[in-house]
C-alpha cells in the first residue's frame, strides 16, 4: 500500500514538474545552471574514478589471462568492452546518484522546511516544475557526455597502466579496442545513462520535495533519495540490458 | 475583498477550524488573533491553498478559490503576496535577487527596468545599500522587510502576514507594522495579518478576529477589542500584567 502511494505520488510530482512553464526563458537559464552544478561539477570525480578504473580491470584482466591461447589484444578487448557496457553507464550513474542525488535531495528538502517551496506556490509558481525540471532535464542532457567522457578516460588509463606495466604493448592494447567493435554498445550505454540520469534527478528531487520536519528529516531525505535512486538504477540496469541485449 | 464562509479544517480526525466565516475588507488591516495552536496559522493557509479545506468556500473579489483548476488557482496566486513568519527567502539568492525573482517570473521588464523596480520597492520598506547582501547575513528585521518588499514587487492585491513581528524587538515591529499598514492603504490591498501581538492590533488593526479553539469567537474593531467583555478575549488581551493595571487605571 505504501509502494503504491509513494508511486502514485512520484507520478503527479513528475507529471507537475513536466506542466507548461510559467516563463520559457527563465527554465532554460535554469537548465544551463544545473547542467553547470551537476554536471561540470561532476567532471572531476568521473574523471578519477573511471581512470583507475580502466586501470584496475586492464591489471585484473591481465593477472586473469594465464592461457597462452589467450592473446595479448584481449585486454583491450575487455576493457573497452568493460568500460562501455557496464562500468561507465552503471558504476558511475550509482556515484553520480551519491553525489548529485544527495544535493538534490538536501537542497529541494531544505527548501521545504524552511518554506521557501511554499513562498513559490503562493507567487503563483509551479513549484515542482521551477525545481525540478530543470534538473532533470540538465541531468539527462548531460550524463550521456559524462558517460561517453568516462569512457574515453576508462580506456585511456588501462592504456597507460597497461603499457606502464608492461602487461600489454601499447600496439595490443589499440589493437584490441578497435577489435570486433560494435558501435551499437555505445547506443546501449547512452540509452541505459538517459535512463539512470532521470532517476538520479528525479527520485531525490521527490523525497526533497516530501520532506517534513527539519534538519535530521532533510539529512534523511537525502539518505533515502541516495539509497533508493542506487537500487532503481541496479534493477532498470537488469531490465534495460534484458531489453536490449539479451 | 476576501470572503471566507463556513470553512472547516480537520488532521487525522483532529478538527483544527471548525465553521469560520468573515469579510477581509480591501483597504485595510484584518487581523486574526488568538492563543497559541488556536488554528490561526492553519485559516491563513488555507486561506491561500498551502493547506486543502474539509468545506466551505474562500472567495478572492467574488472567485470562489478551491473550484478552480490548477492553472486558475495559480491566476489568484499571482495577486497574492505572502509574508512568512521566518521570512521563506530564497537563501542563494542576494536580497536584490530575492526581489527582482517574481518581476523576472511575471512581467516582461527589461533587466534594467526590473532592478529600478526592485530598488524602489526596497526603498519602500527603507533598505537601502543591502542588495548585495544573502539571507543569512541579514538581521530579523531586515529579513522580513526583504520579505515585504518582495511580496509588493508585483503590486499584490492580497498581503497576508503570519506574525510579522515574532523575533523583533519592540522599535522594530512597530517599523514592520507601520510598513503594512502604509502599504494597504497606499495600494488598497486587502491584507491580512496573523499575530498574538496586542501592540500591532491597537497600533494598525482595523477588523480584527478572535479564535479560540478553532473557533471564530470574537470580531470587531480595535476600540471594541479593549472594551469587550467576551471573558477569553479579555484573558488574551489582558494577559500580561502591565495590561491588566492599564485596564484599572483607565
Amino acid at each position: 500500500m505504501n509502494i503504491f502511494f509513494h508511486f502514485g505520488r512520484y507520478f503527479i510530482l513528475i507529471k507537475r514538474a513536466f506542466a507548461k512553464p510559467e516563463k520559457f526563458s527563465i527554465y532554460v537559464n535554469r537548465i544551463f545552471e544545473e547542467m553547470y552544478i551537476l554536471g561540470i561539477g561532476s567532471l572531476g570525480i568521473v574523471a578519477i574514478i573511471s581512470i583507475f578504473m580502466g586501470a584496475v580491470i586492464t591489471i585484473q584482466t591481465a593477472f586473469n589471462f594465464e592461457s597462452p591461447l589467450l592473446p595479448f589484444y584481449a585486454i583491450g578487448v575487455a576493457v573497452r568492452d568493460s568500460m562501455i557496457l557496464e562500468f561507465s553507464p552503471a558504476i558511475v550513474s550509482l556515484i553520480l546518484a551519491g553525489k548529485v542525488g544527495s544535493s538534490i535531495a538536501s537542497e529541494i528538502g531544505t527548501m521545504r522546511v524552511t518554506e521557501q517551496i511554499d513562498a513559490l506556490e503562493i507567487m503563483g509558481i509551479n513549484s515542482a516544475g521551477y525545481l525540478i525540471f530543470p534538473k532533470i532535464v540538465a541531468s539527462v542532457l548531460f550524463n550521456p557526455i559524462l558517460i561517453i567522457f568516462s569512457m574515453f578516460l576508462g580506456i585511456a588509463g588501462g592504456y597507460v597502466i597497461g603499457v606502464m606495466s608492461e602487461v600489454t604493448s601499447s600496439h595490443q592494447f589499440i589493437y584490441g579496442i578497435t577489435y570486433d567493435f560494435r558501435p551499437f554498445n555505445v547506443v546501449y550505454a547512452l540509452i541505459k545513462s538517459g535512463v539512470f540520469a532521470f532517476i538520479i534527478a528525479s527520485v531525490p528531487a521527490y523525497q526533497g520535495y516530501y520532506t517534513k520536519g527539519g534538519a535530521l528529516e532533510v539529512g534523511r531525505s537525502s539518505t533515502k533519495g541516495v539509497v533508493y535512486s542506487s537500487v532503481l538504477i541496479l534493477a532498470f540496469d537488469l531490465i534495460l540490458t534484458k531489453l536490449l541485449l539479451a | 475583498m476576501i470572503q471566507v464562509k463556513n470553512i472547516s479544517k480537520s488532521f487525522q480526525g483532529r478538527s483544527v477550524i471548525q465553521n469560520i466565516s468573515f469579510d477581509f475588507e480591501a483597504g485595510k488591516v484584518n487581523m486574526i488573533i488568538g492563543e497559541s495552536g488556536s488554528g490561526k496559522t492553519t485559516l491563513l493557509k488555507c486561506m491561500v491553498g498551502l493547506n486543502t479545506i474539509d468545506s466551505g468556500e474562500v472567495l478572492f473579489d467574488g472567485r470562489n478559490f478551491y473550484n478552480l483548476n490548477f492553472n486558475g488557482k495559480k491566476e489568484i496566486r499571482k495577486e497574492i503576496g505572502m509574508l512568512f513568519q521566518g521570512g521563506a527567502l530564497f537563501d542563494s539568492k542576494t536580497v536584490e535577487e530575492n526581489v527582482v525573482f517574481p518581476i523576472s517570473m511575471f512581467t516582461d521588464l527589461s533587466v534594467s527596468e526590473k532592478k529600478d523596480r526592485a530598488n524602489f520597492c526596497l526603498q519602500r520598506v527603507n533598505l537601502e545599500n543591502a542588495n548585495n547582501l544573502y539571507p543569512s547575513e541579514l538581521s530579523g528585521g531586515m529579513k522580513k522587510r526583504v520579505a515585504i518588499a518582495r511580496a509588493i514587487a508585483v503590486q499584490p492585491k492580497y498581503l497576508f502576514c503570519d506574525e510579522p513581528n515574532s523575533g523583533l524587538d519592540p522599535k522594530t515591529s512597530i517599523v514592520i507594522d507601520n510598513l503594512i499598514k502604509e502599504l494597504t492603504e497606499e495600494y488598497n490591498i486587502t491584507t491580512i495579518v496573523i499575530t498574538h501581538d496586542m501592540n500591532s492590533v491597537i497600533e494598525i488593526g482595523d477588523n480584527i478576529m478572535f479564535i479560540y479553539k478553532g473557533d471564530k469567537w470574537w470580531e470587531g474593531s480595535k476600540q471594541e477589542i479593549l472594551k469587550t467583555d467576551n471573558q477569553e478575549v479579555c484573558d488574551f488581551v489582558y494577559a500580561t500584567k502591565f495590561m491588566k493595571d492599564l485596564k484599572t487605571k483607565f
